[in-house]
């Protein structure tokens, strides 16, 4: 086993009297694929809300790569090479798909107002570097003939996509998917899989969030189930599917919603 | 820079550049281009705030008056050199955009409407009491015209110096819409959440467009001062804040070419209306009423699809 790259202790969030998180603490290990999964309401997206600093927790540590993150903004983590997609699309539809993904860049370039009002020689230099990586990334997810296209004017499946395009454009260590197979067709998820695979074979630690089990079951090195905030079960994805605790979180043993 | 920008700036160049031919010596449209120019600068900032970044101040008849008052004062008062009075106006209206802007950008919503709004009513009571330098609700007059080594710059000549400037913050401005700025003040308008995640500092950056505003009609209205050597509190209050707002709404906000055209257009329809007296007014209203209802997105946007509708149209028939 490789190196922690995240670390997560006693973590607690409130909503007013909603335990949203309780209790949590569990670590993602280099080049993993560790998958969350839980009914609806689970808290799946306010952890990954957590993690990237949208609001802070009520109480917990979180430790990314030895750093603790409690505190920073979610700038300033993402600077950090953690990055992420979102469940509700988040897509900026005032751009196209390659400056969508160029934004992903942003922080590997430095131009401030006046460099690029005076449109200065470094400035012109980074566009040119990070357009050719943005496109590199547009290939690796075959959207290149989609460029100019507005971005919100894709299919959803290609905004998805375009959703990860943009995230590994930060070159992160650690990325977050929100239910990227969320209204997605068989044939689309499994490529999907075939893509998260591929992400970390260039070495990027993968967190997913996800309803579709059999894209959670095939990929996933680990799973971490949770229930109502709390974690309920946590190995490996034979197991999981074997955990009475868990069949019955999602099949309700009082007959509670599926 | 796009090859359509550089064509339309080369268009208005030639124009003001011919102008002096044209006109036949005419003060009174020589002085309406000169306040298009002046208020183009303004709405050119503003739709950088409002258009790209998704920000609206209504404050920035304040900018416009601390660059007049600055330039002002310090030529009448302090007989500084205008070129100096000129930086302390913008350094002022930079630190004072700073400070406002500072704690309330911070907060994501409307807060900064309201906050230079009050921001407006301050400096407008501040022109009004500070009578021993600003001259009081009777104004400061005998402003002196802009000199460069001992060349009076007036008539024509301001003309090109108030337009050079027009297109040199234009260019300016084009170039950072379309550079890794550009790109993150319309991500911050398009999805805050997804910025912050891309690693976008969205506070910074709304405050730094919002200091970038000011400073442009901070040049304003130093350029305005010079021009009409005769300043008084009332061409600095929440009016004119609004009328602003209403050039670049009326213009379009999608493109900066949509603040000038609109500064344009608002500059030139008074004097157009002025023929029917007690209606002006009423003219005036319904005529803005029309624009926003039946060009949401402003004239730019509208006659942009009026165009493309023509063209289906030719299509449809086999043209």
């Amino acid at each position: 086993m490789g190196n922690e790259v995240l670390k997560v202790q006693d973590l607690q969030k409130s909503f007013g009297g909603l335990r949203a998180i309780d209790s949590l603490s569990f670590v993602v290990t280099e080049g993993q694929i560790k998958s969350i999964i839980g009914p609806n309401g689970a808290g799946k997206t306010t952890l990954f809300n957590l993690i990237t600093g949208i609001f802070p927790p009520t109480d917990g540590t979180f430790q990314f790569t030895g750093r603790t993150l409690n505190g920073l903004k979610p700038h300033d983590i993402a600077r950090l090479g953690l990055s992420r997609t979102f469940q509700n699309l988040e897509l900026f539809s005032n751009m196209n798909v390659l400056e969508n993904v160029m934004l992903g860049c942003h922080t590997q370039t430095s131009a401030g107002f006046f460099q690029a009002g005076l449109r200065l020689r470094a400035m012109r230099q980074e566009e040119k570097r990070i357009r050719e990586k943005a496109m590199e990334e547009l290939s690796f997810m075959e959207l290149e003939d989609k460029a100019l296209v507005g971005a919100t004017s894709l299919p959803l499946g290609e905004q998805k996509l375009l959703e990860i395009a943009r995230a590994l454009a930060t070159q992160p260590r650690l990325l977050l998917l929100d239910e990227p197979a969320a209204g997605l067709n068989i044939r689309e998820t499994e490529k999907l899989s075939e893509t998260i695979r591929r992400i970390r074979e260039r070495g990027i630690t993968v967190m997913l969030v996800e309803h579709d089990m059999s894209l959670v079951m095939g990929i996933s090195d680990e799973v971490l189930v949770l229930n109502y905030g709390k974690k309920i079960a946590e190995g490996l994805p034979r197991d999981i599917q074997r955990n009475r605790e868990v069949i019955a979180a999602y099949l309700g043993e009082e007959g509670e919603d599926a | 820079m796009k090859k359509k920008d550089l064509y339309i700036i080369l268009l208005i160049a030639s124009v003001i550049g011919i102008f002096p031919w044209l006109g036949g010596g005419n003060e009174y449209f020589l002085s309406i281009l000169v306040f298009m120019g002046i208020n183009g600068l303004i709405t050119m900032g503003l739709s950088l705030l409002m258009g790209y970044a998704g920000q609206i101040s209504l404050g920035h008849a304040a900018f416009f008056g601390l660059g007049a008052y600055s330039s002002g004062v310090l030529a009448v008062k302090y007989s500084l050199h205008p070129l100096a009075a000129f930086g302390a106006g913008i350094f002022l209206s930079a630190l004072i955009a700073f400070l406002v802007g500072k704690p309330t950008l911070r907060l994501k919503g409307h807060y900064m409407a309201v906050a230079t709004l009050g921001f407006g009513e301050i400096m407008f009571i501040v022109f009004n009491e500070l009578s021993p330098l600003t001259g009081g609700p009777s104004g400061l007059s005998g402003i002196p015209p802009l000199t460069f080594g001992g060349i009076t710059i007036e008539g024509y000549t301001y003309l090109y110096l108030v337009w050079a400037l027009v297109i040199l913050l234009l260019i300016f401005s084009l170039n950072v819409i379309n550079s890794r700025v550009g790109r993150a003040l319309r991500a911050v308008h398009g999805s805050e959440l997804a910025a912050g995640a891309m690693g976008v500092d969205a506070s910074g950056y709304k405050l730094g467009v919002f200091v970038l505003s000011a400073v442009y009609a901070s040049i304003a209205g130093s350029l305005y001062a010079h021009f009409i050597t005769f300043i008084s509190p009332g061409s600095f209050s929440l009016m004119f804040s609004i009328l602003l707002l209403m050039m670049v709404v009326v213009g379009g906000t999608q493109t900066i070419w949509g603040a000038l055209l609109g500064a344009g257009v608002l500059t030139l329809l008074p004097e157009y209306l002025r023929g029917l007296e007690d209606f002006e007014v009423l003219a005036y209203g319904a005529i803005l009423m029309a624009v926003l209802l039946f060009m949401p997105q402003g004239i730019l946007e509208g006659v942009r699809r009026l165009f493309e509708r023509n063209e289906k149209v030719k299509q449809a028939h086999g043209e």
